[in-house]
């Protein structure tokens, strides 16, 4: 302990914490006593980030809009979401006269553990995981398809015109946008050759020079990474992919019905969402807690991973302060005839980055293919929709 | 046998009598949903990972869902008025209880005919996928060949549906 390098014990810092905590246990109880504290952590540490992301959001796209944004409780505003908590926790609880009471009582609940447990998988520093799954890729991905169960239920639990059709306008999204998602993920199984996260972590955890082996720095990588991305925006119901909840069609979609701590369940599970979604992201392609310059490694990992996860949160709020909403049959048509065919490519594509060993031919041929495709799908998919100048119909 | 066992298997069992006892078509979605869900755990529970995962993913994930969007789309979510049971129950048992006795008969049987394994056999993800790819690489590219005529199969119907009603 004592000579280890400062970097070294601040990187580990969790991980002595936690061993130091159940040293006072006997050691039966230690395993046990472990998982129970990681877990803990990892309840304790999301929600709050979500209460900060909260007034975070609310103070960037005020500034994106040109006005303040919350400034009321504490310095800036800051306190906004503590008063929010113990405004919806001491809120009425209103269950609909003619609501499935049951299913509009679990929705809430099976949103949350589903969404809490994607987190299991994710590394968030060196050693920081909670479990090493052979399969955690496939671990995240079914837990993330568990969600849309419980959007259903919610939607359909709560007979009301508004909850019903964003609940189908979710699913319909969500299982869209699932299968490029997935499609995308798997090009990084193909060249990382493990479908476990700690070791996709560290097959991008080397250095050419000062420079990384992230999966977003190559043709195949970082074409599969706007991809997903683009995938893991509809499937958390963000801009431009809200239409489920679209408060100007909708009212608040399939959480019309909920009210008080329920409501706040629901935020709060969408914002888990976003939280583990973008970590996935920053593992897949961003090197997960590995630093971006080999320099720069004395820097604790999970700083690096918490960092990447809410850069990828501020492009979300940011995506929300820029983007107009999609049209349902855009929505649908950008998934099966742009980004489901994009994917695919790219699959060939990372096959023939994986075959063509090394040598900078690889380079030339996949990046030509991906933006060849790329030029090409948009030029088509553009010329078919005769774009003209803007007419108005009644606003003339 | 532990009780791990023994609270899953309760758990899928009660999923499965839910799912055809309930009488509102949606709830017994969820409790297909359930039993779905209890499947994947006993997989787990007999480490087998990739199939555990694989049946939340499809079942859980995408079987449910398109259950349930059957029942919205077919206007068949109003619980039903009469009884769950069907008229011709007694023959539906007598074939059900067929069918469980052959099945279980050759579960039993095959119990005496394959060696006793002691040991579990640790199969990785990883053996999975090679297998696949290269053993049954031929049943594989079958299943994918039929998915792939069903799914145009489904294109058209739906197509041919748009220019009748148009």
């Amino acid at each position: 302990m004592a000579a280890a390098p400062i970097s070294v014990t601040l990187d580990q810092v969790f991980i002595v914490l936690r061993d130091w905590l159940t040293h006072f246990l006997p050691a039966a109880l230690q395993p046990f006593a472990a998982v129970v504290l990681e877990v803990v952590a990892i309840v304790c540490v999301f929600p709050g980030l979500f209460a900060l992301t909260t007034v975070f959001e609310r103070k960037g796209l005020g500034r994106m809009q040109n006005r303040l944004g919350p400034n009321r409780v504490g310095p800036f505003g800051f306190f906004q979401p503590i008063a929010d908590g113990i405004k919806s926790l001491t809120k009425e609880d209103i269950v609909p006269l003619n609501a499935d009471a049951v299913v509009h009582f679990l929705a809430p609940l099976v949103l949350v553990v589903a969404v809490f447990m994607g987190f299991a998988v994710l590394p968030m520093g060196r050693n920081m995981v909670l479990v090493d799954m052979d399969a955690g890729l496939l671990f995240f991905f079914a837990m993330g398809a568990s969600t849309e169960l419980s959007i259903f239920m919610a939607g359909w639990s709560s007979r009301n015109k508004y909850s019903i059709l964003g609940a189908m306008r979710a699913i319909a999204q969500m299982i869209s946008y699932e299968v490029p998602l997935l499609l995308s993920s798997v090009t990084v199984v193909m060249i990382a050759g493990s479908l476990s996260l700690t070791k996709i972590v560290e097959a991008q955890n080397q250095y050419t020079g000062i420079f990384p082996h992230w999966y977003v720095f190559t043709p195949w990588g970082l074409a599969s990474f706007v991809m997903f991305a683009i995938a893991a925006t509809a499937e958390t119901n963000r801009t431009p992919f809200d239409l489920p909840e679209g408060e100007s069609e909708l009212v608040a979609g399939y959480f019309t019905e909920y009210s008080g701590f329920k409501f706040a369940l629901f935020f709060l599970g969408e914002y888990l969402g976003m939280f583990s979604i973008s970590g996935l992201g920053a593992t897949l392609f961003w090197g997960g807690w590995s630093a971006p310059l080999s320099i720069l490694s004395w820097v604790p990992s999970w700083i690096w991973f918490f960092s990447k996860d809410m850069a990828a949160i501020f492009v979300f709020i940011w995506l929300r302060g820029t983007l107009p909403r999609l049209r349902q049959d855009q929505l649908m048509n950008f998934a099966w005839k742009f980004v489901l065919p994009f994917t695919l490519l790219n699959l060939v594509v990372t096959a023939l980055w994986r075959f063509m060993e090394g040598g900078w031919l690889r380079w030339v041929v996949c990046t030509a293919i991906l933006a060849g495709a790329y030029v090409l799908m948009g030029r088509t998919g553009m010329h078919r929709k005769h774009f003209g100048p803007r007419s108005y119909r009644y606003a003339e | 046998m532990s009780v791990v066992f023994y609270g899953i298997a309760a758990l899928t069992v009660a999923g499965g009598l839910a799912a055809v006892l309930l009488k509102n078509t949606v709830h017994c979605a969820l409790a297909v949903a359930v039993a779905f869900a209890g499947l994947a755990l006993l997989f787990l529970s007999l480490d087998a990972q990739f199939v555990g995962f694989a049946q939340i993913l499809v079942y859980v994930g995408a079987v449910a869902i398109l259950i349930v969007f059957a029942i919205l789309l077919t206007r068949g979510a109003e619980p039903v008025t009469g009884g769950v049971f069907s008229k011709s129950w007694l023959v539906g048992l007598v074939i059900a209880a067929g069918v469980f006795a052959v099945l279980g008969w050759a579960v039993l049987q095959s119990a005496h005919a394959l060696p006793l394994v002691t040991a579990a056999p640790a199969v990785t993800v990883q053996d999975i996928g090679v297998a696949l790819v290269g053993r049954y690489v031929l049943p594989l590219e079958i299943v994918a060949l039929l998915l792939t005529a069903a799914t145009i199969g489904a294109v058209i119907v739906a197509l041919h549906e748009k220019e009748r009603t148009r």
